[in-house]
């Protein structure tokens, strides 16, 4: 990596030349292209998890796949592979411990258990693993976006294609069984089905986002956009396409800048992100402050006139 | 659309012909514990009941057997001439409160759209079926007026008082032109003026769309003005009757199996005397 960084082409302020330039390289455009994918995928999936309240069952889902990349390693399965079903495990056990209880909200509690059940059998697979494999472990954990072939884009884009398609169809129903669980099940909505069905695309994308930003920072992609979508707008399909655009915007920045600088993408994905947010919210404060202030003068004027 | 005209017609028959809903002794068993039993009970169109009782006797499970969710250990519920079933687009269904939590960024007007097609499968292409968005979207206003909440329709949800979001609840029932609206205690954690509010709310849509108005509440008062007839809940038992009837010394301390009092203020108040002390906090208003 650091020889082809050595021959790379200056940045300049020619915004064609830079472009063609970033996209210069082969391993460059695998990683526009996967990190773009995962983007739309962690906006869409986000949206949910913000809403559903299960952003710690993401952040689980997320960890676990720490225990499928090792896993594999020491299994000899595709990495792939190996995430994707530590990550169904994971959902069917999240989704299991909550048959039983009633509130929703016991579902941190789950959520909890599973993680810390993989975390523990993942440090065991480490273990286990050859020594040369914990080098690796930054790579499952921060990701290693300059590292994607090109099986691994075609992975990618099958997968959010699938995604895609479930999500779409799944949609309404999953949004009504979000929001309304006790309403939807009495209108025949599977609300359990749907609340299996979107822990496994959630395993899905985190299975093909962990190779691009790493077990930590998936969460960061799905979790921030969508909650600042949720911000800035109450209308459903706004913030679901808000929330899709904010992610391909920090996915993309996060690649640029992590290009141009010696630093990790990760980082700048993440930073972006959580530069937003905070933006986001303190200017919420702000005009809301506003709001109110503007109100206490005005109905002060008015008082003062009929006095 | 279709099943809307087809309920519109089924309202205009006469009463006379059938009832909406018809329970024959039945009872319900949970956990292997038998909630109540020998129920009978006969809705007719346009009638407004309100269902009492204390907490824990059953009320909900009563509802929830209407609706179809809970099978039955005996006997039989045949709403609108067929037995009892999951997902009846007749029955509108407010259940027992759920806030919206205060982080629930999800506008009232989306929320009350649910009750129209939130459980249908496939995405909704608003810019390709537009004659259909725009039905919808009048259908959705009309269910808003409805409920008198227009003024805050737009706000998130969760921003929302109590009464604000139970009025968009109801509006959320409502919007299939239920015969039977289905309410599990809208008026609770409601503050005084807010529960006669949203159950003037209430009694005026049972006029205006000529609907069945099943109604658990813990305080009869406030729907005093409306109720026909009162279904009490206690102790496995199941009492109905006009207020008048059912509200009365004799029976409640028969169901309560204990001495209770019932008196009647000048101004038509009911107040209850005498419950045992876990049910106190039941006829909220006593002290009015
Ligand atoms: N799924 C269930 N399994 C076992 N018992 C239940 C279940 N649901 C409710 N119950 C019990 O049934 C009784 C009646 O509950 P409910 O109808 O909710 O009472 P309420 O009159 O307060 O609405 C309560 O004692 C409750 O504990
Ligand atoms: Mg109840």
């Amino acid at each position: 990596m650091l020889i082809v960084r050595a021959e790379m082409l200056p940045f300049s302020w020619n915004l064609i030349m830079d472009i063609q330039m970033l996209l210069h390289y082969h391993f460059m455009q695998n990683a526009y292209v996967a990190g773009t994918l995962v983007a739309l995928m962690a906006g869409m999936m986000g949206y949910f998890m913000v809403l559903r309240g299960q952003s710690f069952a993401g952040h689980s889902l997320a960890n676990v796949g720490f225990v499928g990349a090792t896993g594999a390693v020491l299994f000899g399965i595709s990495p792939i592979i190996g995430l994707f079903i530590a990550g169904i495990c994971a959902a069917l056990g999240i989704h299991i411990l909550n048959l039983t209880t009633r509130q929703s909200r016991q579902s941190d509690i789950a959520s909890g258990v599973i993680l810390s059940a993989s975390l523990a059998s993942g440090f065991l697979f480490i273990h286990l693993a050859t020594a040369e494999y914990a080098a690796n472990i930054l790579n499952v954990l921060f990701g290693n976006v300059l590292g994607i072939s090109d099986i691994d884009v075609s992975i990618i884009l099958w997968s959010t294609l699938l995604l895609i398609s479930v999500l779409a169809v799944i949609a309404r129903p999953l949004f009504f069984a979000s929001l309304d669980p006790a309403v939807a099940a009495a209108r025949r909505v599977p609300v359990r089905l749907l609340s299996f069905g979107y822990l496994v695309l959630l395993a899905l994308e985190v299975a093909v986002a962990v190779q691009v930003v790493g077990v930590l920072l998936i969460f960061a992609l799905l979790v921030t956009p969508a909650a600042i979508a949720q911000h800035l707008t109450s209308r459903p399909m706004v913030a679901l396409v808000l929330a899709i655009v904010l992610a391909l915007l920090f996915m993309s920045l996060g690649l640029t800048i992590g290009y141009i600088t010696p630093y990790p993408v990760g980082f700048f994905i993440t930073t972006c992100a959580f530069g937003t947010y905070v933006c986001v919210r303190v200017g919420r404060f702000i005009s809301k402050r506003l709001a109110r202030t503007r109100f206490t003068v005005s109905t002060e004027t008015k008082i003062g006139r009929i006095s | 659309m279709t099943d809307l005209s087809s309920t519109s017609v089924a309202v205009s028959l006469p009463s006379s012909l059938h009832s909406l809903i018809e329970v024959e002794n039945a009872a319900v068993v949970l956990g292997g514990r038998t909630i109540w039993q020998n129920v009978q009970l006969t809705v007719q169109q346009g009638e407004f009941l309100a269902i009492l009782g204390p907490n824990g006797a059953g009320k909900s499970t009563l509802l929830k057997a209407l609706l179809g969710l809970l099978p039955l250990a005996a006997g039989t519920i045949t709403v609108l001439g067929h037995p009892a079933r999951r997902g009846n687009a007749a029955i509108g269904y407010v259940p027992q409160r759920r806030h919206f939590e205060a982080d629930v960024h999800v506008r009232g007007r989306s929320i009350v759209r649910l009750g129209l097609d939130g459980g249908q499968w496939g995405f909704p292409l608003p810019f390709i079926q537009r004659r259909q968005a725009r039905m919808a979207a009048a259908r959705v206003q009309e269910a808003i007026d409805l409920v008198g909440a227009t003024a805050y329709a737009d706000r998130s949800i969760g921003e929302l008082s109590g009464g604000e979001q139970q009025r968009l609840l109801i509006a959320q029932a409502l919007i299939t032109s239920p015969q039977i609206l289905v309410l599990d205690e809208p008026l609770d954690s409601l503050d005084l003026r807010n529960q006669q509010g949203v159950a003037g709310v209430i009694r005026q849509v049972s006029r205006e769309t000529g609907a069945a108005v099943l109604i658990v509440a813990h305080d009869i008062n406030p729907l005093l003005a409306a109720v026909d007839r009162v279904v009490y809940v206690a102790h496995g038992q199941v009492e109905v009757g006009t207020p008048q009837a059912v509200i009365t010394t004799e029976t409640l301390s028969r169901l309560y199996n204990t001495p209770i009092e019932v008196l009647r203020a000048r101004d038509g108040c009911i107040v209850v005397v005498g419950q045992p002390e876990e049910e106190i906090s039941y006829h909220a208003h006593r002290a009015r």
